[in-house]
């Protein structure tokens, strides 16, 4: 990993205690994002994206059991007492969550919930905390910020709540900014320019992000890199242009293929037959080996792929990589 | 996070954001102003405020100047609520014994307030053994009838004005308790609590500036139907003699003075009976309107019993 990662994780496994009995929700992800970069987490529902960077920055649930390591501006993390950890999440990491209705608190002025963190991490007072409200607000693009900072949630529609929420993610200028399907519970025009946003206020201040999402197209306009995961494992992992242009997973394949296409082909989509595994019963093989649509020998079902190179920087947990049209090879 | 889990936030976030904001206070304020019942229960409290703060001075003659030639004489001009067994005037005793009935009730369930909120605000957010703990000490508390409770806890720490407001005030501490961890239990699940976790926001600081304000509505309900049965717990602690002691004036012992000559001088009991009636009353008119406006599931049925 370089030194100038931002965030760094190493062999980060996540085990959730369920009355079930524990699921894995994450095993051995290794990912690392450096400063002025985006790495794009993406996923079906329950593949670990989201688990993985909680777990990284503390903010799993009590019942799960975090192994690995994760370096956050050199500082190892998994070691720090709460209280430490807790600080230094709320001064170098900004998070933007899914849904910006219940992000924000409905009792509380936005010009209060922006500056919290800066209130509680740099020790601002009141008077500079509310100028530095406005200018929050108006690099986050909300029009005349200065009367806006009075205003409570409810007085803002779903796009503006989010730009908010962007702001009060950057109130002590993060070092990283973790978006969390900031884009999911919006309608597709402000989708894009929040897209536009981050990016743009990315360019402007350098921050490191990660960007968790399952849309396809989000990630191949914004992301650097882009991890691929799948039932708490990465599958493809590498240069945003390599993996789109040049995937090496039948998954990753599959996924693109999914994806709706403008320019008239079909008037079905395509979808991935069957469904995820769950996290409390994984195969011992490949966890996609049931809808692989190569479906390689017994091989694949009984012992896992490594993760392997096929060009600089790119990784792909396959034992055949290429083979991405069906067919069994021998 | 999954298809459903976020349905679930959506539905909780029309619930939050029709159940929070200034937005609603204001709107609460005036559905309350055009209640009659709610207008009418406000009066009847602002009327009580002024007595008890000016109840010493409104009173025509001195709670007890005793004029044992003009004992137990109906309600006249001069006395109009009539006089007691040593010739007192009972209206100046109902107006002064209503600062004691106030004071009562507001610092009793001060006390119930400060505490319960606290215990269930810590409960509710951490869960886990302190939530376990907590809430069944409140239960064996809860388990009791109120004014045993009161009684057992009077006769521990000895009769007087201070006690009762203690005793009252333990009382009713675990309704606060409970109504606050519920509340806290839906609302420490919200994603902005997340978001003041995620930038890490200290526990006591979410809790005071994200929990506590997204529940008051239900609490600012409880406070007020609660001082309705403070002050008929004080009462009642009055009446058994275990109150404000003689011979400061209180409505529950004037009753139970006055509970002897029922049948020659109903006067004695009717006054501060209805005194007692009115406050509670009126306590109790202003909670359930403000019941009503501020929760909105109960909005929905006061709204159709009003349309039907």
């Amino acid at each position: 990993m370089s030194d100038r990662a931002v965030l760094a994780v190493e062999d980060l496994t996540v085990t959730i205690g369920t009355r079930r009995g524990p699921a894995r929700a994450v095993a051995g992800v290794d990912w690392s994002v450096r400063a002025g970069e985006t790495l794009a987490l993406v996923g079906e529902s329950g593949s670990g994206k989201s688990m993985s960077v909680l777990a990284a920055t503390g903010l799993a649930p009590r019942s799960a059991r975090v192994t690995g390591r994760v370096h956050l501006l050199g500082t190892e993390l998994t070691g720090l007492p709460g209280e430490d950890r807790r600080r230094m999440r709320g001064r170098h990491v900004g998070f933007v969550f899914q849904d910006p209705m219940t992000s924000l608190n409905p009792v509380l002025t936005v010009g209060r919930q922006v500056t919290e963190a800066g209130e509680e991490h740099l020790g601002l007072t009141r008077r500079a905390a509310r100028a530095r409200a406005v200018e929050l607000l108006d690099l986050v693009g909300i029009p005349s910020p200065a009367e806006r900072v009075d205003a409570y949630p409810h007085q803002f529609s779903g796009g503006m709540r989010q730009r908010v929420v962007i702001a009060m993610a950057l109130a002590c200028e993060p070092d990283l900014l973790i978006a969390d399907e900031p884009t999911t519970a919006l309608d597709v025009t402000t989708q894009a320019q929040i897209v536009e946003l981050v990016a743009d206020l990315q360019r402007r201040l350098g921050t490191a992000v990660v960007w968790i999402t399952h849309d396809l197209g989000v990630v191949a306009g914004i992301a650097d890199t882009v991890a691929v995961m799948y039932a708490g494992r990465i599958l493809e992992q590498g240069p945003v242009d390599a993996v789109f242009t040049n995937p090496s997973h039948p998954y990753t394949t599959a996924l693109l293929a999914a994806r709706p296409d403008p320019d008239g082909g079909g008037d079905e989509l395509v979808t991935i037959q069957g469904s995820p595994p769950s996290p409390l019963d994984l195969p011992a093989g490949c966890a996609f080996w049931p809808r692989c649509p190569v479906r390689g020998a017994a091989r694949c079902e009984h012992e896992l792929p490594p993760l392997v190179p096929v060009a600089a920087d790119h990784h792909v947990r396959t034992f055949y990589p290429h083979h991405t049209d069906g067919g069994v090879p021998t | 996070m999954s298809e459903r889990q976020r349905v679930d936030h959506q539905l909780t976030a029309t619930t939050t954001s029709s159940g929070g904001g200034d937005g609603q206070l204001r709107r609460a304020l005036s559905a309350l102003r055009h209640d009659p019942l709610a207008l009418t229960g406000s009066a009847v409290l602002a009327l009580l405020v002024v007595v008890g703060l000016a109840g010493s001075w409104l009173a025509p003659s001195g709670v007890n100047d005793v004029d044992v030639d003009r004992m137990l004489q109906p309600p006249s001009w001069s006395h109009p609520f009539g006089t007691d067994e040593l010739g007192r005037d009972v209206l100046s005793r109902v107006l002064v014994a209503a600062r004691v009935s106030l004071q009562v009730g507001l610092v009793s369930v001060g006390i119930a307030l400060v505490v319960g909120v606290t215990l269930g605000l810590f409960a509710g957010y951490y869960r886990g053994w302190l939530d376990n703990v907590l809430m069944r000490c409140m239960d064996v508390l809860f388990a009791f009838p109120v004014l045993l409770l009161a009684v057992a806890i009077v006769a521990v720490l000895g009769p007087g004005l201070t006690t009762a407001m203690i005793a009252i005030g333990v009382v009713y501490t675990p309704i606060f308790a409970r109504v606050t961890r519920a509340g806290v239990l839906s609302v420490r699940e919200q994603v902005f609590v997340r978001a003041a976790v995620s930038i890490g926001a200290s526990d006591l600081r979410i809790m005071r500036r994200h929990v506590l304000p997204n529940i008051a509505a239900p609490l600012i309900v409880q406070t007020s139907l609660s001082l309705a049965f403070a002050i008929l717990s004080e009462a009642a602690l009055s009446f058994l003699g275990l109150g404000v002691q003689p011979p400061a004036p209180a409505w529950g012992r004037m009753l139970y003075d006055g509970r002897g000559f029922v049948t020659e001088a109903w006067w004695l009991g009717v006054f501060p009976g209805a005194a007692i009636f009115l406050t509670v009353l009126a306590f109790n008119l202003v909670g359930d309107a403000l019941r009503d406006v501020l929760d909105p599931r109960q909005l929905t049925v006061s709204e159709a019993r009003r349309n039907s």
